[in-house]
């Protein structure tokens, strides 16, 4: 199989991403809103000459500030890929990625560091942020408790339940100030019950906070459930099938028919562009 | 089991509280029982293996499979010791110089282990032209380092401590390499998202992440300074500075079995003391990231 990938010189724009201050792609202001997220024909292509393999092809997407955008595919259509892209971890191949402003993470294994106590962990990202010693105590307290972990702040990650560690990770997230915020399939670990609650969690963290944010899954109906926008991705290569809003009122239940019957839909429209690539 | 109660009624907002939440935090305090009845119970085990084996000399001495002289049974060492610790003028001052000689050996070694681990984990070149030389070192016998000390310091506590350094650091510089070689990646990952690079990542994310295996080394890299430095002290006597050491040669020039077992029981007493030490560093450490497999 050929692939034709679409090249564009990515030198010009300020929109590109400084590869050596990950997190902190540099956007003109001019061009992007804090909050903002813009890809522009990202290629992403990993390896070289035979081995070469094309994650990402010719990938636009604009991501309005403080909207909650799902991103839904296969595993290897490159949705973690993008992730790293935004979050400037990784450069595109050609293309360019923006961001209006700095961009925090959220992993899908929580990964809090094991040596730190809860409120350590997000203090250290505090600390990384350059706020002042004496400011971060009441920072990290007040940052526990709108994850409703005040009363843990002093047990390890391996003293926490997966769905409070994840918690902890969502309040690091918050400790990071930044107007965008990445999840790569942060819930995936975690049992359907505790999902359930950490929906209304990051749901509400995200309303609170006016942040925007870039939510990768692979189950259909958690973005259908999150997402103000869904986007259909499709693999071999990466690319976006569909952008579909979602415009069930919030605050949605994720075993509500509504919720269920767009999910079923979106579902049948991935399985079509699997079927059509031959899948 | 009361202290299970405890541990869930510990959780207060039970709307909020996760279900599996209840388990970990009630096994991670379930551990944790009196603290001398936990002592006992790591003790007994030891007092039983020390009374057998004096049960054992006790008979080889009894069966006159060697003369008194040669093998003395354990009173009368025991009465030796007694005598050693609170009469002999020489053991406490012999005891502080090999335990000096040890300290500064080995606090030398962590050093120059420490930073040559670092360098080695930092630079590829470095790696590639060094780092099988410091597992070759390693399993090089460090008694053959002391013809060439000696050579080149003469008898003297230089020689000693140069033998010691090259025993015990490339084990140390080992063990952190390996540690920051194993840092998930997933951690530098975190650290790159959090904005920390270069030595910050280096100082909040790599050297605690690579901890354990640092302990580990410093733990490995002091029972090679105590060997080397048991080595030295035979071969290198220093004059009018008597060391534990020069007195176990001493014992056998002259003669004195009991005393040459006595001393041989104060080696192996230190030893175990700092692998102690060394041990319950490394528990503490590893049942406080949740790793402690008990």
């Amino acid at each position: 199989m050929t692939l034709t990938i679409p090249f564009r010189p990515s030198a010009p724009g300020p929109t590109a991403p400084d590869p050596t201050a990950p997190g902190s792609t540099a956007p003109s202001p001019a061009t992007l809103a804090r909050g903002e997220v813009r890809l522009d024909g990202v290629t992403k292509v990993f390896g070289r000459g035979a081995s070469a393999t094309t994650v990402l092809a010719d990938v636009d997407l604009r991501v309005a500030p403080g909207e909650f955008l799902a991103v839904v595919g296969p595993s290897g259509c490159g949705k973690s890929t993008m992730l790293s892209l935004v979050a400037g971890l990784d450069r595109p191949t050609s293309g360019t990625v923006g961001t209006g402003g700095k961009t925090a993470f959220m992993f899908q294994d929580a990964t809090l560091l094991p040596w730190l106590t809860a409120a350590q962990n997000v203090a250290l990202a505090l600390r990384l942020r350059g706020v002042p010693r004496g400011e971060r105590g009441d920072l990290t307290r007040s940052l526990l408790e709108r994850v409703r972990l005040g009363s843990h702040a002093d047990r390890r990650p391996h003293e926490l339940s997966g769905g409070m560690r994840q918690r902890v990770a969502l309040a690091r997230v918050l400790a990071q100030d930044a107007p965008v915020v990445l999840m790569d399939e942060p819930l995936g670990a975690l049992d359907a019950m505790t999902r359930d609650r950490m929906h209304d969690e990051i749901e509400r963290v995200w309303a609170e906070a006016g942040l925007t944010v870039l939510f990768v899954t692979h189950n259909v109906r958690e973005a259908v459930r999150l997402g103000d926008r869904v986007v259909l991705m499709g693999s071999s290569p990466g690319r976006i099938v569909t952008s579909r809003p979602i415009e069930l009122p919030r605050p949605r239940r994720l075993d509500s028919a509504g919720v269920a019957e767009l999910a079923a839909e979106l579902t049948a429209e991935l399985r079509e562009e699997g079927a059509r690539r031959g899948g | 089991m009361g202290d299970d109660a405890t541990a869930t009624g510990g959780t207060a907002d039970l709307a909020v509280v996760d279900p599996v939440a209840v388990d970990p935090a009630g096994t991670a305090r379930r551990s944790v029982g009196t603290p001398l009845r936990s002592v006992w119970r790591a003790t007994w085990p030891k007092l039983l293996a020390i009374t057998l084996f004096i049960t054992a000399w006790q008979l080889v001495v009894l069966t006159g499979w060697r003369p008194p002289y040669a093998l003395p049974g354990p009173p009368t060492v025991a009465r030796e010791l007694w005598d050693l610790v609170l009469v002999d003028p020489k053991f406490w001052p012999a005891l502080v110089t090999t335990l000096r000689r040890a300290a500064v050996g080995f606090l030398f070694a962590a050093t120059v282990g420490t930073v040559l681990g670092i360098a080695v984990a930092r630079s590829r070149v470095l790696r590639a032209g060094v780092g099988s030389l410091i597992t070759g070192l390693q399993t090089m016998p460090s008694i053959t380092w002391f013809p060439l000390a000696i050579l080149l310091f003469g008898i003297s506590e230089t020689a000693i401590t140069f033998v010691v350094v090259l025993g015990a650091a490339p084990s140390i510089a080992n063990g952190i390499l390996s540690g920051i070689d194993h840092v998930p990646p997933a951690f530098t990952r975190l650290g790159a998202v959090l904005g920390a690079g270069g030595w910050r990542l280096y100082r909040y994310v790599v050297l605690p992440a690579a901890l354990p295996s640092y302990v580990a080394g410093l733990n490995q890299g002091w029972a090679f300074a105590w060997r080397s430095l048991m080595a030295g002290e035979l071969l290198v006597i220093v004059a009018s500075r008597p060391s534990v050491g020069s007195r176990l040669s001493f014992s056998q020039e002259f003669g004195n079995a009991p005393q040459l077992i006595a001393y041989m029981l104060v080696i192996l007493v230190v030893g175990m003391l700092a692998d102690t030490a060394f041990t319950a560093s490394a528990r503490r450490m590893r049942s406080r990231r949740g790793l402690a497999s008990d």
